[in-house]
């Protein structure tokens, strides 16, 4: 008994590990991967849309063009889902690792999901109303 | 214990008085600030994509907006931001290879990753507004 890591309340409940214990590291490390591709275009064409027109009514209509084309508007999400996924599991632990308060740290943790949802219904709604 | 202090004269382990400052915890504590910085520009980029989708209008008060100084001073710290995470995001993905832990290498990545961040935002935004 004394040489075992376990609590007594584990060992009572006897379920052995939820084999999560990596899952939320491998997710962080899967959307950091796809981001290594995903951010560079995106950003290179936000640059292109911003920087090469003369005023706000051209930009307005380059961004229109770029997100009209299926693929962009695809990848557009994808790019976004991406960051949105990565991002809440990033701030996930920042919010864990200084908020030791169990009411405070539910409470932002629960609005960490809930922007990142709604973030996305946002990116969504705005892509398929231009694609579309 | 309660109360009586801390009597043991040998150093406790990473404290911020007597950890002596090195590249690689300016490296991490970057990339955690960085993090965070980066889910702001992806909500302003959604913020972006949602002017488009609300019209012309919308998007001339949103261009407006990031087209000023102190808009385009934000625009700036996200590109750094960007870089900086970018770069050492994929060293984070070198690290989990099992590779580049030596302290040289370690110190070098950390190193590398601040210079392409600002060189980096500082050649783009160059060429961009050399477009005009
Ligand atoms: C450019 C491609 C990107 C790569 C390669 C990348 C890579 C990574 C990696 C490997 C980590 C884990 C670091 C750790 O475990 O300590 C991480 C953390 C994080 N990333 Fe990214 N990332 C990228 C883009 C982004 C974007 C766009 C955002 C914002 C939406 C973001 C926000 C974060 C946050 C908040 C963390 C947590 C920081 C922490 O725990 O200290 N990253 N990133």
């Amino acid at each position: 008994m004394s040489n075992s890591m376990r609590t007594p309340l584990g060992r009572v409940r006897g379920l052995g590990s939820a084999k999560e214990g990596i899952n939320h590291f491998m997710k962080q490390r899967a959307s950091a991967i796809a981001l290594v591709f995903l951010v560079p275009w995106m950003i290179y064409n936000i640059v292109l849309i911003a920087c090469c027109h003369e005023d706000a009514a051209a930009r307005f209509e380059a961004a229109n063009a770029f997100l009209t084309s299926p693929l962009n508007a695809i990848f557009a999400l994808i790019a976004i889902g991406a960051s949105l996924y990565h991002m809440r599991l990033g701030i996930q632990v920042v919010i864990e690792d200084y908020i030791h308060a169990s009411g405070t740290k539910i409470f932002l943790l629960l609005l960490n999901s809930f922007v990142t949802i709604g973030l996305f219904a946002i990116a969504f709604y705005s892509v398929f109303t231009v694609a579309a | 214990m309660a109360g009586q202090g801390w009597t043991d004269k040998r150093p406790m382990s990473p404290h911020l008085q007597i950890w002596k400052f090195h590249p690689t915890m300016l490296s991490s504590i970057l990339h955690r600030a960085t993090g965070v910085a980066n889910a702001v520009g992806v909500a302003m980029i959604v913020g972006w994509l949602f002017a488009v989708a609300s019209g012309p209008e919308a998007f001339a008060g949103y261009d407006a907006f990031f087209s000023s100084i102190f808009g385009m001073i934000i625009l700036f710290g996200f590109t750094v931001s960007i870089f900086y995470h970018f770069a050492n995001g994929i060293r984070h993905l070198i690290w989990d290879a099992g590779k580049g832990f030596d302290p040289n290498t370690a110190n070098l990545w950390s190193i590398f990753s601040l210079v392409f961040g600002v060189l980096g935002a500082v050649a783009l935004w160059a060429a961009i507004l050399m477009q005009g």
